[in-house]
């Protein structure tokens, strides 16, 4: 049987196989184990240089990926758009250009406009790794997701997942859907009309127009940020409302017929799309999508590098040479 | 000049519904006959033009020449090269240049820079509305005086139902058309691309058909009211050709067109997020498609216009979101014509010099799409069986952008005359 590899970049989850989805979550099991260590760090990556290109504003994606770069050993620079070329214009290409001829082993890019890191990965000899690109794919926090239920479940296949809130604008949940129906889970989205985007039926998922019908169809519910900006730009009429109707309450929670697990990719706007005493409450992960963040981030960075997947384990033990 | 005797063609006239074997006379400019077996007056040149189609030349009414103000992605000049390049011997420059092409001087100046290229002959469209903002009424008498065909703020629509009265009231002066871009920009907003599977998949914020069709509709109210011509510019959507046969059907003077790239390729060709098949109005669903098919041949829309955009190679080579509107189309029209109306049977070959040249000549009443005898020899000469790969390298045009890269198409342009004189010739 051969090993499926990802190629040279991850640029969504749109384009692998379930084999490909499967392959990073196994190798991820094994760096779940390197971060709980004293020393929390494996040799895989030394020597390699990596570049966290930023042009939108993001702690969390940005820090998960600078932990997995340093626990796999890489040298990392951090590039934000504020303060750097970017701001006085220069565009795309010519950073990818400059980057280029700074002989960076891999890119980590975040850009506000969709398909940007094909974009770069078209014009680049390195290995660009996503990590969100306008309401396109975000497909390192999908697959955080889908560890997380994965650890809770021991499966995906055969799980109803429904992804709750402003789905139009969300790269997350284009992502989820996508690695979510390849490992045969089904899929829901649920939420107001106008913040679905135009035949998202076509995806392969069921519409709930009511989080009541969300919330008794299923065993998990990933409830998406509601940005500020939907109110204003007209979506809907206020996040009071917002969180009357649609919020993943305690109380609606109560009424399901199961148990139902609850992710949230953060940050979370408390009040609004979700019920603090449901996000700090026994049915939520979402410190453990943190955690899994980092070794899901290591997974990919290892396999895009060439690493072999049966060695992840013995890379995590392995203090001499790399991987 | 030397007389001229194209022998042996099939010549294609819909303006006086010839379709055979004859021959076309050239005398002094103009169209000195036409028949089988014409003689050749002494010392004219005899081009065997057997096999070939010889037709009215080419009239397109819907370009951007980008001068003034963007001379690096086309000039006057290079787009009425790159016009005779494609058939056609008389095209029409919209207005939204830098400055905007919105008073008699700037009107003037495209006149003068159209008698330097001495290539195809270049109308100029003056704007509706001063700066094109929407406001107040451009001076449409003086712009007609300098040369102006029409009127037209394209690029933007006119969005205050208002404007558009006083525009198609005060037009009937003139007798002029006034072209309008149909777009609700509040539903458009921030749009990139048709609304729909592939814009969802991609990520891409979408423009809803009904954009259009809103604007469709009023525009054919206000045609109604007024008794103004209306023209709509590239119609996109099924929707729009209902209405517009529903409007045909009132008796209301709308006319209107449709751009190659609408009957030929759908929304699917922005995977990829090719920047190439970005323009406004979006490439739509399958259905769509059809339905533009459809209505060029049944009428409905009644022209076949490129919408001519360059763009820069810079300009297009970046995120999609940023990239700017817009395709050139004056090299393949003729091409996607032949290939997807006519080889597919969807429309005859004389239905076809008909919505690219007789037909737009007559909408914006231009001295063009005939060869009766008399008129200025603006007349394309093609193979309509030769085919050719789209190389955008060939170009004439200054700019490249274009879906159709490595398409293979048929109907190869051979020669174009503009008042007699070979303004293109091919391989030369
Ligand atoms: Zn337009």
């Amino acid at each position: 049987m051969t090993v499926p590899s990802l190629g040279k970049d991850l640029l969504g989850l749109e384009p692998l196989s379930r084999e490909q989805i499967q392959l990073i979550l196994d190798t991820a099991e094994p760096f779940k184990e390197v971060s709980e260590r004293a020393i929390k760090k494996v040799p895989a990556l030394r020597g390699k240089t990596i570049v966290n290109l930023f042009f939108e504003a993001s702690t969390r994606t940005r820090i998960s990926f600078e932990f997995a770069e340093k626990r796999l050993s890489a040298d990392t620079v951090n590039v934000a758009a504020q303060g750097s070329s970017v701001q006085k214009g220069e565009n795309l290409v010519d950073t990818a250009r400059n980057l280029e001829s700074m002989r960076i082993d891999m890119v980590v890019i975040r850009h506000p406009s969709s398909g940007a890191a094909q974009f770069l990965a078209e014009r680049i000899r390195s290995n660009v790794i996503n990590g969100g690109d306008g309401m396109h794919e975000h497909p390192t926090q999908a697959l955080l997701d889908m560890l997380t239920i994965r650890d809770r479940f021991n499966r995906i296949e055969g799980l109803r997942v429904c992804i709750c809130g402003d789905i139009a604008h969300s790269r997350v949940a284009r992502s989820n859907i996508w690695g979510l129906t390849k490992l045969g889970a089904e899929v829901a989205v649920c939420g107001p009309q106008s913040l679905m985007p135009g035949a998202i039926e076509e995806l392969g998922v069921t519409v709930f127009r009511r989080i009541e019908e969300a919330i008794e169809w299923a065993d998990v519910l990933n409830v998406m940020r509601l940005q500020l900006e939907r109110m204003e730009a007209g979506y809907i009429p206020s996040l009071r409302e917002y969180y009357r109707v649609f919020g993943v309450t305690l109380e609606r929670l109560e009424r399901a017929p199961r148990d139902v697990l609850i992710l949230h990719p953060g940050p979370m706007n408390r009040g609004v799309e979700i019920d603090s005493r449901v996000a700090d409450g026994p049915h939520s992960v979402i410190l453990d999508q943190v955690t899994n963040g980092v070794a899901v981030r290591m997974a990919v960075l290892y396999l895009l590098a060439g690493g072999r997947p049966e060695l992840a384990e013995a890379a995590k033990g392995d203090r001499g040479g790399g991987a | 000049m030397k007389p001229m005797l194209l022998r042996g063609g099939r010549v294609i006239d819909p303006s006086q519904q010839q379709d055979g074997e004859a021959d076309v006379l050239i005398l002094d400019g103009e169209i000195g006959g036409l028949g089988p077996n014409l003689s050749a007056p002494a010392g004219a040149d005899v081009v065997d033009v057997s096999g070939k189609v010889v037709a009215p030349g080419l009239v397109d009414i819907h370009v951007h020449l980008r001068e003034p103000g963007q001379e690096d992605a086309e000039t006057v000049t290079s787009g009425a090269v790159a016009a005779a390049a494609g058939g056609f011997t008389s095209i029409c420059a919209m207005p939204n240049t830098d400055p905007v092409t919105d008073n008699q001087a700037a009107v003037g100046f495209i006149v003068k820079q159209a008698a330097a290229a001495r290539a195809a002959r270049v109308y100029p469209i003056g704007a509706i509305s001063v700066g094109q903002r929407g406001e107040q009424l451009a001076e449409f008498g003086e712009m007609v005086a300098a040369g102006a065909v029409a009127v037209s703020d394209d690029g933007h629509p006119v969005v205050s139902s208002h404007l558009m009265r006083t525009a198609l009231e005060y037009a009937l002066s003139f007798n002029i058309p006034v072209a309008e871009h149909c777009e609700d920009p509040a539903l458009s907003k921030h749009g990139v691309m048709n609304a729909g599977r592939v814009a969802t998949r991609l990520g891409l914020r979408g423009i809803p058909a009904a954009a259009e069709e809103i604007m469709v509709a009023r525009n054919i109210l206000m045609g109604e009211l007024t008794g103004g011509h209306i023209h709509l510019c590239h119609i996109s959507t099924r929707g729009s050709v209902d209405l517009i046969r529903w409007g045909k059907a009132r008796g209301v003077n709308v006319t209107a067109e449709a751009t190659p790239h609408h009957f030929a390729i759908t929304h699917d060709a922005c995977e990829g997020y090719d920047t190439n098949a970005k323009m406004n109005p979006p490439l739509r669903a399958a259905a769509d498609v059809e339905a533009v098919a459809v209505g060029l041949a049944d009428g409905t829309l009644d022209v076949i216009a490129t919408d001519h955009a360059p763009h820069h190679y810079e300009a297009k080579e970046r995120e999609f979101d940023d990239a700017p509107f817009g395709v050139v189309g004056l090299e393949t029209a003729l091409g996607l014509g032949m290939s997807l109306l006519v080889d597919k049977g969807r429309l005859s070959l004389p239905q076809l010099i008909d919505r690219m040249s007789t037909a737009p000549a007559r909408i914006f009443h231009l001295p063009a799409g005939t060869l009766k005898q008399g008129v200025a020899a603006d007349v394309v000469v093609f193979d309509p069986a030769a085919r050719w790969v789209v190389e955008p390298e060939q170009f004439r045009s200054k700019s490249r952008n274009t879906p159709f890269r490595g398409w293979e198409l048929l109907g190869r342009v051979e020669r174009t005359l503009v008042g007699g004189r070979t303004a293109y010739l091919q391989g030369r």
